[in-house]
């Protein structure tokens, strides 16, 4: 390898690493009792009767971040499809039946609606338990891929319409913004929580616009994957490139 | 603790951060390179976990438990590694599309045989 | 009104993703208009916005206003320099979407509106950056604009070239973005904040005994990923690779405003949360951004005058400049930041306007290459005009905003850094200037090929096919550009009001006027003369100019390797900490 890159490597890792365990020896011990933030969350989170303190603070407290958060995910998502597009010199070909083994196919016919299941629990419930949005969309999302497991890409390719998902994302992304935006016509601030009720502590309704936004991001997040996932499979199962042209 | 274990969780962060650099410098392969920029990425989550970590102290969720009846970690980090951590999927999702791209147009994943841009 | 100023991201975000909703049965015009009705919009929500921004404003997004000083939501600020810089996105994107008019051949299929909606998702992103008032905010908006601009630097997938630079970018910008993000946990850990302001007083409040290694630490880190996006020496090998190869339209966002944002982020960064007593002191912050930018003004325009690739040249001028804006801010005086304030806006036309012109010689003969386009151009007369008219811009030739700018932070830094601006200046703009005389003119012999130099012939064009006729949009976008880049510095008190804005919302508060002064517009003639005779003699006698022998190991230095990219990044943050690392000792 280059003679210069590992000079700079070995001279640039070293004065890094000197700095950073400098500033590692001067942080407050670990497992220290100074948070204010976190303590102020806590409050502001329990006022509002959001049991899940983080999902208060996606989506309360600090829903703002979350925004910019699901736009990376929706940008990332159009990204590639627009990066993993067919390209001039290539062409579709249906994808070939595959031989499963019968183990196989079983269990993961079992297994799926288990895990869809278990990621509509998780999104639903994630202002009270660990978990939501994301965590939820993401077991749902990979639920519906047990099916190219356990039979085949065409199955998989029958039950997933993609453009009903790319769109579900892009309308979810609507939804959190015009959620935003109601409470700026209400005359407050972007993204208050402050035009529905609290409800009452640990209940599926609690938390105001809590659940809502959660749902919006577990719908995007869902959708997502699946489109992302979508393409990189097209890519290695149907997509070929031009021979001979 | 012993004052090992009062700066120990940080040190790893450092070392995690440092190895992804180093791997992502030497990569003979650009898959390789993106995991790199992964673990580089994890790094960051050890870090600010540590961060918010208080001695003796269960998940900020007060479903099971009574407020303020025992200490709870910090739930801002908590936030803003999940943040991180979405940040960190569609980022390497992206980058592996385009070395997909590259593997197609190049004929190679091997970042010293591009030779196409330079000088 | 200090509600609205999160509109700046909710409403490109909501029409970008209207667009892709509706995207498969939008026939192209309409996703089009939309996106310039969309883009327009928040164009016009800046500067209304803009305008009321005296005095500052604030909003706490969520509504979670302080009780007691304290609030757990999110600072969103809505001063000058913000909604300035909110205000050149938004106009920049509605330019470049008018420009991409007539752009690529055809979009994805089914997903018409795809290249729109990055666009907008893209203005979103950089608004949302410059209106940031909370570190870790900052860091999601500085990762929302470097995921859409690696996506829209590869949108050309069938250029090997477009690839790789999309790919070096994303891997260095990423790399960036993380340490910046470790430097934004050590500050949590020592503060328990993440809004810029209270960082700022909690470092004050903890560090008595002035800046610690972890206040030093956090500095380089945060500072590395902003100077990535800024493309200062060492951290800039991405820029050329990406800029070059980035559609047009693409590249008049990335080097009119994006490389900008990293510049304006170390401004705000290092007034709000590392100017107090218990940051970095101001004379360790000078020593940081003075030398790194001279550098970085030096290497620019030494590579920018050895390229060939029309747009790796502008690329490289990019870097040059950025260069000089971080000199600017770096002196930490009121007159500094306002002359790089005008300096940012001028250049910004300027610049898009000359990638604008270097798009219409891709798509007219499929080529950017000054060696293989030598003599074709003739006659593309306008864009001929055009593209000495910027070249005679980024020179700083007065009246235009460059100039003004130019002549601001000269007065501001003074002495032989003054040097500095005139060369860099002058150097990148005698490039633009030659590949005028060597294009469009067809003057002097063609110059032979180097060895290690990329090329730009055998580039698709992005259109369907190579235009025999230049469409209406993409002739009156660059000289709508150019106008207003000469707009900034001839409407009388535009320059005082910039001005007014910058210092009220930093500087302390001090007050200062800007104007033409003799110094400043000779100094901006000197520049402009040596850039005529640096072509003049490029064109006449080539061997003069060449590449001598020490420039080669320059050259060799962008390898187009990402690996050699991220040992100078980590290189880079080593000699950050070096040259800040006095103020920590001494104290």
């Amino acid at each position: 390898m280059n003679r210069l890159r590992l000079w700079l490597l070995a001279v640039g890792g070293a004065g890094l690493a000197a700095l950073l365990v400098a500033a590692c020896l001067d942080l407050p011990g670990f497992g220290g009792r100074h948070h204010p933030y976190g303590d102020r969350a806590v409050q502001a989170s329990l006022a509002r009767h959001t049991a899940n303190t983080i999902s208060s603070v996606n989506f309360d407290q600090r829903a703002y971040d979350t925004l910019g958060e699901m736009s990376i995910l929706f940008a990332a998502v159009l990204g590639c499809v627009v990066l993993l597009r067919q390209a001039r010199d290539e062409h579709r070909a249906p994808p070939e039946p595959a031989e499963v083994a019968r183990p196989v196919r079983r269990y993961a016919l079992l297994v799926l609606p288990v895990a869809l299941v278990t990621g509509l629990y998780v999104v639903a419930h994630g202002q009270l338990s660990p978990g939501g949005g994301f965590q939820g969309g993401v077991v749902a999302a990979t639920a519906l891929h047990l099916l190219y497991l356990g039979a085949d890409y065409g199955a998989l390719e029958r039950v997933r319409p993609l453009g009903v998902y790319e769109t579900s994302d892009a309308v979810a992304v609507c939804a959190y913004l015009v959620l935003g935006l109601a409470s700026v016509l209400a005359g407050t601030a972007f993204l208050a929580n402050t035009l529905l009720p609290y409800g009452t502590f640990n209940t599926l309704s609690s938390g105001g616009a809590v659940p809502l936004l959660n749902a919006a991001v577990g719908m995007e997040v869902a959708s997502a994957v699946v489109v992302l996932l979508a393409h990189f499979l097209d890519q290695a199962v149907e997509i070929e490139e031009e021979h001979g042209s | 603790m012993s004052t090992v274990m009062h700066v120990l969780p940080y040190l790893v962060a450092a070392y995690v951060f440092l190895t992804g650099c180093y791997g992502l410098a030497t990569s003979r392969n650009l898959v390789h390179a993106v995991g790199c920029l992964a673990v580089c990425q994890c790094a960051t989550y050890v870090l600010l976990l540590a961060v918010g970590y208080r001695d003796g102290a269960t998940a900020p969720v007060f479903s099971d438990i009574a407020p303020g009846s025992r200490p709870v970690v910090d739930p801002v980090v908590q936030a803003l590694t999940l943040t991180d951590i979405v940040v960190g999927a569609t980022v390497t999702a992206l980058l592996l599309a385009l070395v997909l791209q590259i593997a197609k147009r190049h004929g190679t994943v091997d970042p010293d045989e591009l030779r196409e841009l330079r000088g | 009104m200090h509600h609205l100023i999160p509109l700046l991201v909710a409403v490109p975000l909501l029409g970008a993703a209207l667009l892709v909703a509706t995207g498969r049965f939008l026939p192209r015009i309409a996703a089009e208009i939309t996106g310039v009705v969309v883009s327009g919009g928040t164009a016009a929500l800046a500067v209304v916005l803009l305008l009321n921004s005296e005095p500052p404003m604030v909003e706490w997004v969520g509504g979670w206003l302080p009780v007691g000083g304290e609030s757990v939501g999110i600072l969103v600020v809505g001063d000058g320099p913000a909604l300035g810089m909110a205000t050149l996105v938004s106009l920049l994107t509605l330019s470049a979407l008018a420009y991409s008019w007539r752009y690529f051949d055809e979009p994805p299929t089914g997903h018409t509106g795809a290249f729109t909606a990055l666009m907008l998702v893209f203005q979103g992103a950089m608004c949302g950056f410059a209106i940031a008032g909370d570190l870790f905010n900052a860091f999601v908006f500085f990762e929302l604009m470097s995921v859409v601009a690696y996506a829209l630097t590869g949108y050309r997938i069938d250029e090997a070239k477009a690839v790789q630079g999309a790919l070096t970018f994303g891997v260095v910008n990423s790399l960036g973005a993380y340490a910046m993000l470790m430097g934004i946990a050590l500050l949590y850990a020592r503060t328990g904040e993440l809004a810029m302001t209270k960082i700022g007083r909690g470092l004050d409040a903890t560090g008595h005994s002035g800046p610690d290694a972890l206040v030093l630490a956090s500095f380089v880190l945060v500072l590395t990923g902003l100077l990535v996006k800024a493309a200062a020496v060492p951290f800039h090998f991405w820029l050329p690779d990406a800029h070059a190869v980035a559609p047009t339209p693409v590249c008049m966002l990335l080097s009119g405003v994006m490389v900008e944002l990293g510049a304006y982020g170390v401004w705000r960064v290092y007034g709000t949360v590392f100017a107090g007593p218990g940051g970095i002191p101001a004379a360790d912050l000078t020593r940081a951004l003075v030398t790194l930018g001279t550098l970085t003004a030096a290497v620019g325009a030494v590579m920018c005058w050895y390229q060939r690739h029309i747009k790796r040249l502008l690329a490289y001028s990019t870097v040059a400049h950025t260069g000089l804006f971080l000199v600017g801010l770096g002196v930490l005086t009121p007159e500094g930041d306002d002359g790089v304030a005008l300096y940012i806006i001028g250049h910004a036309g300027v610049k898009a306007a000359l990638f604008a012109c270097a798009g219409v010689l891709l798509d007219r003969f499929g080529s950017v290459d000054e060696h293989a386009l030598h003599g074709r151009a003739r006659r593309l007369r306008a864009t001929a005009v055009m593209f000495a008219v910027g070249a005679l811009g980024l020179a700083g030739l007065p009246p235009f905003g460059t100039a003004l700018g130019k002549a601001v932070t000269e007065e501001a830094v003074g002495g032989p850094l003054t040097v500095v601006f005139v060369a860099a200046s002058a150097i990148t703009a005698g490039a633009v200037l030659r590949v005028t005389a060597r294009v469009f003119l067809g003057l002097g012999p063609r110059p032979e090929d180097a060895e290690y130099e990329t090329s730009g012939s055998d580039e698709e064009p992005e259109t369907s096919g190579l235009l025999s006729r230049i469409p209406d949009t993409m002739t009156t976008v660059p000289a709508v550009l150019l106008a207003a880049a000469l707009a900034v510095g001839v409407v009388p008190g535009f320059g005082d009001l910039v001005a007014a804005s910058v210092n009220e919302a930093g500087s302390g508060g001090a007050h200062v006027s800007v104007h033409w002064t003799l110094h400043g517009v000779l100094l901006g003639v000197a520049s402009t003369v040596l850039a005529v005779a640096l072509a003049g003699l490029a064109v006449t006698r080539p061997a003069w100019v060449s590449a001598p022998g020490w420039a080669a190991p320059l050259r060799r230095l962008q390898s187009g390797h990402v690996g050699d990219y991220v040992a100078w990044l980590l290189m880079g943050a080593t000699v950050l900490g070096a040259l800040a690392l006095p103020g920590v000792l001494g104290s």
